[in-house]
């Protein structure tokens, strides 16, 4: 609890700050952060789809792994890092919202998932890549792991997109005592009798 | 053009049934919302697989035409998905699309990136079928113009949601 306690501190003292105020308020930047933080979609998983439906063994089949991650994943590492850095700055703008999002808590869980996985995987390729590489269709378990990659990420598509919608927002009372606890929302006496 | 008058079509479109169920209920909306986004992922990804290799920067030792073949049925499909989404989006508020400028610029931007597509970039490029085929100055400029009006059709679709 201890720890939940300090997040919301530091998220609350977060929204204070000067950078953050003027970040909201802004007419064009958050906006513009937030365009970009869609249309980088293209980019990172776009490209991360490139490789997936590969190592699927769907498509580009005759392309041996190695070159295609060699060649296509430097493009998916600049999606990301352009998606954290956007996606870092609408946080920084909304924070104490964001952090009781039941949406963006399922996203966080999402994607610290496809990190394991992503993980697993590169461990796995150093291993014994060289003895799948030029397969058309790559062993059981690296066709699993690039499932498992597209459907986390089409997840954490939906949870993001679901972070707009205040249906579970804690300022929203009475919600169901899960809500709250899973938003880690802090309800006041006076909300629970409405 | 002038002949069609757009407005009425607009709430004539906003009258049909799928479009009233949807503007109905809390959830449909977003849930489609968000398979319109896992179709944006999927169709920049098929669109940058050629055209990353015009570029000469994925996919080198495939000939260019072999990339597109590869990835067209994976460009439908992705087309075939925004569509299926998209269409429904807009039968729900066609009226509210009427009066968005970013409505317009995206119906534009997606036409011409369609018909770039189909009468320019295939017909220019599908033939080459070896690496000597390649043009490289040609293949430069498709491949950003490709990339171009695809970053504008999706630009302006989300700054619907804004305006």
């Amino acid at each position: 609890m201890t720890g939940a306690v300090s997040m919301r501190a530091f998220v609350e003292w977060l929204a204070g700050t000067q950078g953050s105020i003027a970040l909201v308020e802004s007419l064009h930047m958050y906006p513009l952060i937030e365009t970009t933080h869609v249309l980088t979609l293209m980019l990172f998983l776009g490209t991360l789809a490139i490789v997936d439906l590969r190592l699927l063994g769907v498509m580009f089949n005759r392309v041996p792994v190695s070159e295609v991650t060699a060649r296509v994943l430097p493009f998916t590492v600049t999606g990301f890092t352009l998606m954290i850095i956007t996606g870092l700055l609408l946080f920084y703008a909304i924070p104490v919202r964001t952090f009781e999002s039941v949406w963006f808590r399922m996203k966080v869980i999402l994607m610290v998932a496809a990190g394991i996985n992503a993980w697993l995987f590169h461990r796995r390729v150093k291993r014994d890549r060289a003895l799948w590489d030029g397969w058309q269709r790559p062993p059981l378990g690296v066709r699993l792991s690039a499932g498992t990659s597209l459907g986390l990420w089409a997840g954490v598509i939906v949870t993001g997109r679901m972070i707009a919608y205040n249906w579970f927002d804690c300022d929203r009372q009475p919600q169901s005592d899960f809500i709250n606890w899973a938003a880690g929302c802090v309800v006041t006496m006076a909300e629970l009798s409405p | 053009m002038s002949g069609i008058d757009w407005l009425l079509l607009f709430e004539q479109a906003e009258t049909t049934g799928l479009g009233r169920i949807i503007r109905e209920s809390m959830w449909l909306f977003p849930v489609i919302e968000s398979v319109h986004l896992i179709g944006l992922a999927s169709l920049g990804g098929s669109v940058l697989a050629v055209d990353l290799r015009l570029l000469g920067l994925i996919f080198r030792e495939q000939p260019v035409a072999v990339v597109m073949r590869t990835a067209r049925p994976w460009f439908f499909a992705s087309l075939g998905l925004m569509f299926a989404t998209g269409i429904p989006l807009f039968l729900s508020e066609a009226v509210k699309c009427y009066f968005n400028t970013s409505f317009w610029v995206k119906m534009i931007a997606l036409a011409t990136a369609i018909t770039f597509v189909f009468a320019v970039r295939n017909p220019l490029l599908g033939r080459q079928h070896t690496l000597a085929a390649s043009c490289p100055a040609v293949n430069h400029v498709i491949g950003t113009a490709s990339m171009g009006l695809w970053l504008t059709v999706a630009a302006a679709g989300r700054w619907i949601g804004f305006s």
